[in-house]
């Protein structure tokens, strides 16, 4: 398996993890369409925290992008993200808290909650370095291109990547919703629950740490 | 930090009615005169064991003059919405607060055996951080622990509305005031919500000085006691509506509405109506276009009685009221529990239709009049009043006191307190348990009750039972 397979399928991995994750949201589709007393409520609401968590992944993988354009500088780039990713990791190890805004957020902003969610855990960050990992492998393959089609390549793998990871996680996620909604029944939710604030934590300082023992 | 949520968390009414039965309950016991310190019970409710029906532990404050009245749990099954990412939370402590001293403790609660207390928060820190004063009920929600006081700032409670403030619900810490935009609202008793719905319901007792030291008769009969209920947005902290239920309809307490989120309904207990001495309930519900609307679907009336058989607050009436002091809804929404302190009756309604309820069910025991005696022949001073279900339905738990000066007016001299229990049939019918009855020691009565891992009118859900 090359670099960049491993890589993309690392944004894969990462979008299924955040779409079997409760906290990310599909729970909420289940209880849409238990409220609404039928099934197009579930998708309804999947597609709002979809469009939350895409737009997280974009809001964080764009300016990165623009960022590639300071070819001089790639090196020093990786390496700010990759420390950025460790310390919001280890800030998440300390900071066992969850932010309280969240809670003012209303059930019927789904879109507004699963962005704030997504971004406030670092889903967006965690991204950051395999993207620009991936970017590198690309520009490998090319060559030096021209400063304009690079920008535009970048920010094309940064659509890319948003909308594979978004994906992955939408499909975990729904699975997840429509057998709880159909099968599986609640009872489920509490049983699979597991507290992953550590493992994530954890997740985002390795990704920066790889990453990193790549560069050097 | 745990790994699983609390196995007490249940993501529906429905699965809650599955969770194994309660063994332990907890009840408040209070020093009406402030001569002992007031505390906790803990009692064996499993009839399985040696020590049923006895109180197993107790905490006792190291403060006099608090009277507890009300309590809650720090995190209920409103934690599993991964809207407010508490869902590791465990329900571990009991927040009982002072209604007369405005201290409030922490309870711990993880081993009820040596339950102790964690914290305590101390009068002057609720007045600095919220200028309220008098904190009563509590649930545990969205931003974590929600109090509703019954006072504002001052001596006597008066300058300023009550309200609503919030704690943590990790270090309970108090953050400050609930309300951004308070409308009418100038009284205040009960609270609860419908989280997916977004909205919250509140209701109306009256100004410190209208209870501290007793019932004002004047003012009831001028009708100055509460009658509205309000309508809030939950998230936004804004009071949308205010419905006023008629001036007659005095004291406007207990708020209960349905436990499955997807009915959009609810109900309040009214305590007199001032034209005719009865006691109501009132259906509030939503409606399509957002608003809501209330109405008196049932009432109770008074009985006649013998001058010289009344306190003096009632000679003049030549009758009791029923005295609607508390209400209490089971999990599956289908019966509602009512007591009627003055005429010592418990009333159990059928109310799977909300608009026409049924009476189902009926328990005499105590009353200023009657005073029946429990099945076991022992006397049941007061009347029945704080009520409390267990999750599966079956089995109906209360004790006696109302507030320590009401007491004393309805009821004169010193009647003990009791906490009996009456076991509800499959579809309907109530029969106090003739084995089930707690002695508590001298000089207390007894109040609120919760049931271990959750009951009736503590926890919120979620999600719909399909």
């Amino acid at each position: 398996m090359t670099s960049a397979t491993a890589l993309w399928w690392a944004v894969v991995a990462s979008g299924l993890y955040h779409g079997l994750n409760p906290g990310m949201g599909w729970p909420l589709a289940v209880s849409a369409a238990l409220m609404e007393r039928r099934q197009a409520g579930l998708w309804r609401a999947l597609t709002a925290l979809a469009a939350g968590h895409l737009l997280a992944m974009a809001a964080i993988l764009f300016p990165f992008s623009a960022l590639t354009l300071l070819a001089a500088w790639q090196w020093e780039i990786q390496l700010g993200a990759a420390l950025l990713v460790i310390a919001l990791g280890l800030y998440l190890l300390v900071n066992t808290r969850h932010p309280r805004f969240l809670a003012r957020v209303r059930p019927t902003q789904l879109v507004l909650w699963s962005f704030l969610a997504a971004t406030a855990h670092g889903a967006g960050l965690m991204l950051v370095p395999i993207y620009l990992g991936i970017c590198r492998t690309v520009e490998t393959d090319a060559g030096h291109a021209a400063a304009q089609s690079l920008m535009a390549g970048t920010a094309g793998i940064a659509a890319l990547v948003a909308l594979t990871h978004t994906a992955a996680q939408t499909v975990a996620g729904a699975a997840l919703a429509y057998g709880v909604y159909r099968w599986l029944g609640l009872r489920f939710l509490s049983q699979a629950w597991f507290n992953l604030d550590r493992v994530w934590a954890i997740s985002l300082v390795l990704v920066g740490v790889v990453s990193i023992l790549v560069l050097v | 930090m745990t790994l699983r949520p609390d196995p007490t968390f249940h993501a529906t009414p429905k699965l809650a009615m599955q969770a194994p039965p309660e063994t332990l309950a907890f009840t408040l016991m209070l020093s009406p005169d402030g001569s002992q310190p007031d505390g906790l019970a803990v009692v064996d409710v499993d009839p399985g064991s040696k020590t049923y029906g006895q109180i197993v532990h107790q905490v006792i404050m190291p403060n006099t003059g608090d009277e507890f009245h009300h309590f809650g749990w720090n995190a209920c099954s409103s934690s599993l919405s991964p809207l407010s990412g508490h869902a590791f939370l465990e329900r571990r402590y009991l927040i009982i607060p002072g209604i007369r001293s405005s201290r409030i403790y922490i309870i711990d609660v993880k081993e009820p055996l040596k339950a102790k207390i964690h914290k305590i928060i101390e009068p002057e820190e609720v007045f600095a951080k919220t200028g309220y004063s008098r904190p009563h009920t509590i649930h545990c929600g969205p931003e974590g622990i929600y109090v509703s006081t019954l006072g504002g700032g001052g001596a006597d409670g008066t300058d300023g509305p009550p309200g609503i403030f919030i704690m943590d619900c990790e270090t309970f810490e108090i953050l400050g005031r609930y309300e951004m935009d308070r409308g009418k609202q100038d009284k205040h008793y009960d609270f609860w919500w419908n989280l997916p719905r977004d909205y919250m319901v509140s209701s109306e007792w009256g100004l410190p000085p209208q209870f501290e030291n007793g019932i004002v008769a004047e003012d009831l009969l001028s009708n100055k006691y509460g009658h509205s209920i309000h309508f809030w947005n939950l998230r936004q902290r804004k009071n949308v509506q205010t419905i006023d239920l008629g001036a007659n309809h005095q004291m406007a307490l207990e708020i209960r509405p349905a436990h499955d989120p997807a009915k959009d309904y609810g109900f309040c207990g009214v305590v007199v109506d001032t034209t005719n001495l009865q006691g109501a309930i009132f259906t509030w519900w939503q409606k399509d276009d957002g608003t809501f609307e209330a109405k008196k679907v049932i009432t109770i009336d008074p009985q006649p009685a013998d001058p010289a058989d009344l306190p003096d607050l009632l000679k003049g009436f030549g009758a009791v009221p029923p005295l609607v002091t508390d209400i209490d809804l089971s999990l599956d929404d289908r019966f509602l529990y009512v007591a009627c302190w003055g005429t010592g009756e418990m009333h159990q309604y059928d109310v799977s239709d909300p608009m026409n309820p049924t009476l189902a069910g009926k328990v005499e025991i105590g009353g200023i009049v009657k005073k029946t005696k429990h099945p076991n022949g022992k006397t049941f001073g007061y009347g029945p009043q704080m009520v409390e279900i267990s999750r599966d339905g079956k089995r109906v738990y209360w004790t006696n006191s109302l507030y320590s000066t009401w007491d004393d007016q309805f009821y004169p001299g010193e009647r003990g307190a009791a906490m009996v229990m009456a076991n509800a049939g499959e579809n309907g019918g109530l029969t106090l348990a003739e084995d089930f009855w707690v002695d508590f020691p001298k000089g207390y009565r007894s109040h609120q009750i919760r049931l271990e891992g959750g009951d009736c009118s503590t926890d919120s859900f979620c999600y719909p039972s399909v």
